[in-house]
């Protein structure tokens, strides 16, 4: 089990997202207006977070990539946009379905909704260059610059609901929330922060043995 | 060397793009809804095309007719009386926040064709056991 120590910390954030999820179902308060439908805070918010997180280490894996110039870099730029695009689509259908049953419909284009759509969409487009680029220096090149640049959203997205009048309310804080609903919060929060770690690591190694294998084929070329 | 320029040309655009979005009046051109009384000043301009109008439902002014829902959205200056036919998701309550779409005629009365409800940034336990029913809440999935 050499070189698998991301499994210890894929393991525990799924050991973490059971408690939490059963902490969340079935010992918190449902919402005194929401009542039920409340629960599905408890992955919407921390996926919202690990989203933005694995977004951040990808505008600084871009920087050290063109900075350094070496090929680990390209492989974890990959690794980290991929995730945070899943991760972007699973916060958007989680949005949804809690959206429509209190706002009153699935989608709406507010400012936070439409910001994170175009997150969404910007890395999709970002991995989609990824494979129409042959030349491997180019590619990492190019995607490390969209990256760079495709990161500016994350910030609007953060204070899109502060900045300009929105459907979504502003962040929540620990005065706004109670505390037993507090407690599966933060232990969701961190199991997915553990499970996006293992997942851009393992998304990672294949890159990196991708990478590889492609050298070995130009050279041989 | 050349890579070192691109990651500073492309963290200053990004800045850049950044800072102009956040410190330039982008939130005066583009508003996701108009208060009451931005839409009561705007006067012509907004009657007839399909806007979004913001606010509280004004307590007491909610009447709903068996047919149509209707109520006022207040900013607390100036209130819009607005018709709907649609069903309201469970949450709609008078005072609480309300997006409405639709459009406006010359007596200021606005008729609305979807309606959105705000929910603020508070999560609280229900106080003495008045806990709404899951019943209620799905019910409003029906009827589309």
């Amino acid at each position: 089990m050499k070189n698998r120590w991301e499994h210890v910390v894929g393991l525990f954030g799924l050991v973490l997202l059971l408690v939490g999820s059963w902490q969340g179902l079935f010992l918190a308060p449902p919402d005194r207006f929401m009542g039920d439908v409340m629960r599905i805070m408890y992955v919407h918010v921390p996926t919202a977070w690990s989203t933005l997180l694995v977004f951040t280490m990808v505008f600084f894996v871009a920087i050290g990539w063109l900075w350094r110039g070496t090929w680990g870099w390209d492989a974890l730029q990959e690794a980290g946009i991929e995730v945070g695009v899943v991760l972007g689509c699973l916060l958007l259908c989680q949005g949804s379905i809690w959206a429509r049953p209190t706002w009153g419909v699935w989608w709406d284009w507010d400012p936070r909704l439409t910001t994170t759509a175009v997150l969404v969409l910007a890395f999709g487009a970002i991995l989609a260059l990824r494979t129409f680029v042959d030349e491997p220096k180019r590619r990492a090149t190019w995607t490390a610059v969209a990256a760079i640049i495709a990161y500016v959203d994350v910030p609007i997205v953060y204070f899109s609901v502060r900045w300009w009048r929105s459907l979504h309310q502003v962040q929540s804080s620990p005065s706004t929330v109670d505390g037993t609903m507090v407690t599966p919060l933060r232990i969701n929060a961190f199991a997915l922060l553990f499970l996006a770690i293992w997942f851009v690591v393992r998304r990672y190694r294949i890159a990196r043995k991708r990478l590889d294998a492609e050298m070995t084929e130009l050279e041989a070329a | 060397m050349k890579g070192k320029l691109w990651a500073i040309g492309a963290v200053a655009v990004a800045a850049a793009a950044l800072g102009y979005i956040a410190l330039g009046d982008l939130g005066e051109n583009l508003v996701y809804y108009w208060s009451p009384t931005e839409m009561v000043a705007a006067k012509e301009k907004a009657i007839g095309a399909t806007i979004r109008l913001g606010g509280l439902v004004e307590p007491g002014s909610l009447k709903p007719d068996g047919q149509t829902l209707n109520f006022r959205v207040t900013d607390g200056t100036t209130a819009v009386p607005v018709t709907t036919r649609e069903v309201p998701p469970q949450m709609f309550r008078e005072g609480i926040g309300v997006v409405v779409e639709g459009t406006v005629d010359d007596a200021g009365q606005f008729q609305s064709k979807r309606m959105m409800v705000k929910h603020d940034n508070e999560y609280r336990a229900p106080e003495g056991g008045a806990m709404p029913s899951d019943a209620a809440m799905f019910g409003t999935l029906e009827g589309e």
